[in-house]
């Protein structure tokens, strides 16, 4: 664990532990992910400590503590398209807004989430993939969203940009956990939460956010930011390497 | 070896870009067609956005004929004064099909638009310099005599008004048909990702009638400045250049052309036209697969 957090713990645990609810002291390994040039996605660790009432673990017999962490990307106003076969060919047809939906969505849990909550509660903490609010603009027919958020579920899933690990929550003496989550390279940059829930007897306990922040650093973070604001120098930067590229090679070839 | 892109926002393999770059240089030197009209669907199908697939391989294209050019330079096979003419209807081309992209891309069915267009284009252009070229094989193996020599041009071309004098090319036409037809490959440029060498090349041969000594030159001339204002319209417009996308694919790609140009020396011109048409017919006949097959992907998200 990082040291100042280790300190602050220290000298937060009596004031913590003389409340009557449990707290949560969570961390993340990385709280910036920086995107350079060899970058091919990340691994990261979160961790933290349950810091029950005057240091009591709860009885055993209510039913074991779960923790489940959810770790989001920024949101993002999306376009789904669906395409449908007219007159032989395959085109985009029937089109769905979405104000908010979440670019990167990751569940890990301790459990099966649905061992550890009921549907409501899924609903209100957005706990897992098919409980995600995506905030649909157009008022489609519910069936016909439906078909939509299922869709846009189902593409990001399958792209490592959403999911669940009912397994990936590790708890060690009932008060210490810690869980891997793969971000994968594809993930926009931005601003990123990592939520931790303390669930008992299909009852949230606890709950802490921590933030993390991915940005693109170095010739990555120049390129980008050229691109976007100086996108005429950047143009002709794109076209005289090219030429140069170009005339290079023709040189070089009749040398040899 | 993994490579991040900071425009497509995802890592690639940078060799096996660089590998593509090869072996679509090679063509462009070969037949003097830019390439693109192989780079952005293999981009595509590599999983790098529509987009930013075909904005970088515009610049692939420019680099890719920057050597075919000067190669043709040096054995006289550029007609300057015609490439000229052709390059002003392509610059105003691509301007006009920025806006048709912006058009299309509003609407949705782009994607389709452009495979149908590919299949339309690709389809007839393939069809007719396949048959042109195997009767030309036939004839250079004496199994068919050689018919009489046909109209240098076509008789739409002979009646357009005001001539010019093209020396390199051998013509005595009206510049509005190379304005003409350099005004629709900027379009498809801008369009397609393409450099329109494949639209070129015939038009030249078939409807302008070109001496073949000057057409490959010319066209990748041509090619060399109007991907070069495609590439300023993208990064102005649609911001989706990728300059390291493009640096990976010019590396592989101006040493492939320089293997071609040298390659195109040797073969016989009948020959070449016959594997062009034959790739060209190949790419026609997967993208019409492509429309009618059950895509992999029915949703698609688009970010707004």
């Amino acid at each position: 664990m990082k040291r100042p957090a280790a300190a602050l713990l220290m000298l937060a645990a009596p004031l913590l532990m003389g409340q009557a609810k449990p707290v949560l002291v969570p961390d993340v390994s990385e709280r910036n992910i920086e995107i350079a040039y060899s970058f091919t996605g990340a691994e990261l660790l979160l961790f933290g400590a349950i810091l029950y009432p005057r240091g009591q673990a709860p009885d055993p017999e209510d039913g074991p503590a779960d923790i489940v962490i959810v770790v989001r990307g920024p949101t993002q106003a999306v376009l789904v398209r669906e395409k449908e076969k007219l007159a032989g060919i395959w085109l985009n047809a029937e089109s769905t807004r979405y104000r908010s939906a979440p670019s990167f969505y990751a569940v890990a849990s301790s459990r099966p989430i649905r061992r550890i909550v009921d549907e409501r509660t899924r609903a209100i903490y957005e706990l897992g993939v098919d409980s995600l609010q995506l905030s649909p603009a157009s008022g489609a027919v519910p069936e016909v969203q439906a078909r939509f958020d299922r869709g846009l579920v189902d593409l990001r899933t399958r792209s490592g940009l959403f999911y669940e690990d009912s397994n990936a929550v590790e708890i060690t003496g009932g008060v210490l956990y810690r869980a891997r989550i793969d971000i994968p390279a594809r993930v926009p940059v931005g601003r990123f939460t990592a939520e931790t829930f303390l669930i008992q007897k299909g009852r949230v306990l606890a709950a802490a956010v921590r933030p993390i922040e991915i940005r693109k650093s170095g010739l990555e973070q120049f390129v980008a930011t050229s691109a976007e604001r100086y996108s005429v120098p950047y143009g002709l930067v794109a076209v005289a390497l090219s030429v140069l590229f170009g005339w290079g090679a023709g040189a070089l070839w009749r040398r040899f | 070896m993994d490579l991040y892109l900071p425009i497509a926002n995802l890592s690639v393999n940078a060799l096996v870009i660089v590998a593509l770059g090869l072996g679509v240089g090679l063509l462009s030197g070969m037949f003097g067609v830019g390439g693109g009209f192989l780079t952005t669907p293999l981009l595509i199908f590599y999983g790098i956005p529509p987009t930013v697939a075909a904005a970088s391989a515009a610049s692939q294209v420019t680099g890719a004929s920057v050597s075919g050019v000067f190669a043709h330079f040096r054995r006289g096979g550029v007609d300057v004064h015609m490439g000229l003419v052709l390059v002003a209807g392509g610059v105003v081309g691509s301007v006009v099909g920025a806006g048709v992209f912006r058009l299309l891309q509003a609407s949705g069915v782009i994607d389709t638009v452009i495979a149908i267009l590919y299949v339309l284009m690709l389809g007839s252009i393939g069809g007719l310099m396949l048959h042109e070229s195997i009767t030309a094989v036939r004839v250079g193996r004496g199994a068919l005599a050689p018919r009489a020599r046909k109209r240098r041009h076509h008789p739409l071309v002979a009646m357009l008004p005001l001539r010019w004098r093209f020396y390199r090319s051998g013509l005595y036409i009206s510049p509005l048909a190379p304005l003409l037809l350099g005004f629709l490959t900027g379009i498809l440029t801008v369009l397609l990702g393409v450099g329109g060498g494949f639209i070129l090349v015939p038009a030249m041969l078939y409807l302008l009638g070109m001496g073949t000594q000057v057409v490959v030159g010319t066209s990748l001339f041509q090619i060399l400045f109007v991907t070069a204002a495609a590439t300023m319209v993208h990064a102005t417009t649609t911001k989706a250049v990728d300059i390291v996308l493009a640096v990976l694919l010019l590396i592989g790609s101006v040493a492939g052309a320089q293997l071609g140009a040298r390659f195109a020396q040797k073969a016989k011109p009948e020959y070449l036209r016959l594997a062009l048409a034959l790739i060209v017919l190949a790419v026609a006949l997967r993208m019409l697969l492509g429309l009618a097959w059950r895509p992999d992907e029915i949703y698609s998200v688009e970010l707004l």
